[in-house]
């Protein structure tokens, strides 16, 4: 059973569509990778599929339910996470306020559970040691992972990561990889924007191509990379 | 929490600030008449500014209109004493609810604009409302009314003060209005903390940072801005009556006066410490020491707090509280929620152990106390 469903999908801004007609459905605890050239419109679609843009046509299904008039607020809390490609803490709050402040509105944790909740996030992201600094002055490893931290805190069924493993170095990315598996073990839908491409197919159980805001294929990942239409736009391999 | 040192000073806090408590509240059992009055006047300043704060501070609601909750509050309670024949004390209720009332649909206006717009905005709602209470007849329209003579004397409780503290009945009521202005002042700061502290405190703060981040995670900054815009607003419109009723005559360019009513109070704000509790009690004390040296000086004085103002914002933007929270690390009314220190006590070794020392992690540490 599809837990999110995009039926035929568009956004422009003025004369751009960056959204073209754009549909899938991603399976309940199923991991998903978005791929395409800069441009092509993967983070606008994920900003569609939260509800910080609002969608000129088409429709978006979670669990069956209509929720493309919803608020970002109601989508996060009707089981939709997501991180910021560009991270975004609440600058001023600690890392574990900024995981408090998910875990109580968006994850609706009780205030008595929310601690522990918080810090055992903190550690499996292993942030815990930086639990009571103020995120604003964090690196951009720690940025990345409080990103994932916290959208792991809203507790979601779906968690959407927007290129988490760009900028990191090849072993911080691979512990990146296996908090990101640990989760996706934990039954958690996940959709992943990626130019880290073997980060990604070790994870993703499919790869869906973007490119001029259409889906241009979606297939297993060995087939998608090997096909010479994604070599060609993606990868840039004359044909 | 556990480390007996801490609760070794929490102990000593809790006790230094009921002293201070209890002695102002004494303050009109041996202070002459003048120092009550003072310290009223430096009392609702800061109700006023602890309101502003927690709107521009906290809220990031720059506004500038709050003059209007003062007015409305100031004429509501005229209107209750006057022509409904109440209780001031009643009116002084009657005032804060009609400013609560009223914000209701000013934020339903002023919250479709952002930043520069909604302080305009909230301005020309105050003007407007400025506007509508000097068309008010019965109230004197634009050369305003005075209490009736004796109001004061009559009100409930001065007979009581009088016997109590042998003064006159112009001190008695001096003494009770002080001692309304101060439970008010105490009140709106514990209720400050205790918000800032909640679930929706921690929602404000996260929206003040990255409204669009905040907006992810579930919290709705609309909501939450509206129930501060309207718990303010009771605030400042409690103390607008309370203000007026010590006064005793109102006019609407007194009442709705944006010099008086917000641009001070921004002053105060700024200068002590803009999104910090402590900042409006340490920037009334300043403004008041301000306004006494240079009583003598006219319009002088107002050229030197524009000066003085200047240099704050350029180089301590976080005020005078907020530089100094920098420089010590140490902290009054932390709205810290500290990671759980069971964990958090052994993470501390590791992290000395693992981490180079940090300018900026000393910085940040609190104390608190």
């Amino acid at each position: 059973m599809s837990i999110l469903s995009l039926k035929a999908v568009s956004k422009s801004f003025g004369a751009l569509k960056v959204t073209d007609d754009v549909s899938f459905d991603l399976g309940s605890g199923e991991a998903l990778g978005i791929i395409g050239p800069n441009g092509a419109g993967k983070s606008t679609l994920f900003n569609l599929i939260t509800g910080n843009f609002p969608v000129d046509k088409g429709q978006i299904f979670l669990d069956g339910l209509d929720v493309t008039r919803e608020s970002a607020m109601m989508r996060c809390a009707s089981g939709i996470g997501r991180s910021f490609q560009i991270p975004q803490p609440f600058g001023r709050l600690s890392v574990y306020e900024n995981l408090l402040v998910a875990a109580r509105f968006g994850g609706t944790v009780p205030a008595t559970e929310a601690p522990d909740f918080c810090m055992d996030i903190l550690e499996r992201t292993r942030l815990a040691t930086l639990a009571n600094r103020e995120a604003g002055g964090l690196p951009l490893l720690q940025r990345k992972r409080l990103e994932l931290a916290r959208a792991m805190a809203t507790r979601p069924r779906v968690i959407l990561l927007d290129e988490i493993a760009g900028g990191l170095t090849e072993a911080e990315c691979r512990e990146l990889v296996d908090t990101i598996r640990e989760i996706h073990a934990g039954g958690t839908a996940i959709i992943w924007i990626e130019h880290v491409l073997h980060a990604l197919n070790s994870v993703v159980e499919r790869l869906i191509v973007l490119n001029f805001g259409q889906v241009l294929m979606a297939g297993p990942p060995e087939e998608v990379m090997a096909s010479r239409a994604v070599q060609e736009i993606y990868l840039g391999i004359e044909a | 929490m556990n480390n007996p040192c801490h609760t070794l000073s929490r102990v000593a806090a809790t006790l230094l600030s009921l002293i201070t408590i209890g002695a102002l509240f004494a303050v009109p059992f041996f202070a002459p008449r003048a120092i009550v009055q003072d310290l009223f006047g430096v009392l609702t300043l800061l109700v006023l500014a602890l309101n502003w704060n927690m709107l521009a501070g906290f809220a990031g609601l720059v506004s500038v209109g709050q003059q209007a909750f003062v007015g409305i509050g100031a004429y509501a309670m005229f209107a209750a004493v006057i022509l409904w024949g109440l209780d001031p004390m009643v009116g002084i209720l009657i005032g804060g609810l009609a400013a609560t009332l009223f914000a209701i649909p000013m934020a339903f206006f002023t919250f479709r604009l952002n930043g520069a717009y909604f302080a305009i905005g909230t301005w020309v709602v105050a003007d407007i409302s400025r506007l509508t209470a000097g068309q008010w007849m019965a109230l004197g329209g634009g050369t305003g009314t005075s209490l009736p003579k004796g109001t004061a004397r009559d009100m409930f409780g001065v007979e009581a003060i009088k016997e109590v503290l042998d003064v006159s009945s112009a001190a008695a009521a001096d003494a009770l209005t002080y001692w309304v202005a101060l439970t008010l002042t105490l009140l709106l700061l514990v209720a400050s903390y205790l918000f800032l502290r909640s679930r929706m405190g921690l929602g404000l703060q996260a929206i003040r940072d990255n409204a669009n981040a905040a907006r992810s995670v579930g919290v709705d900054p609309v909501r939450i801005k509206v129930a501060v815009f309207i718990f303010t607003a009771l605030g400042t419109g409690l103390c607008g009556a309370l203000m007026f009723m010590q006064i005793t005559r109102v006019t609407p360019d007194a009442a709705f006066s944006v010099i008086d009513w917000t641009a001070f109070v921004i002053f105060v704000v700024v200068i002590g410490g803009i999104g910090t509790l402590p900042g409006p009690i340490i920037g009334v004390a300043v403004f008041y020491c301000l306004q006494r040296l240079m009583a003598d000086y006219g319009t002088a004085y107002l050229i030197v707090l524009g000066l003085l103002g200047i240099p704050i914002m350029l180089f301590a933007r976080r005020g005078l509280w907020g530089t100094f929270v920098d420089r010590t690390g140490l902290e009054i009314l932390p709205l810290r929620h500290l990671a759980p220190p069971r964990r958090c006590s052994e993470d501390v070794s590791r992290l000395a152990a693992s981490q180079p020392a940090n300018g900026m992690e000393n910085r940040r540490s609190v104390t608190s106390i």
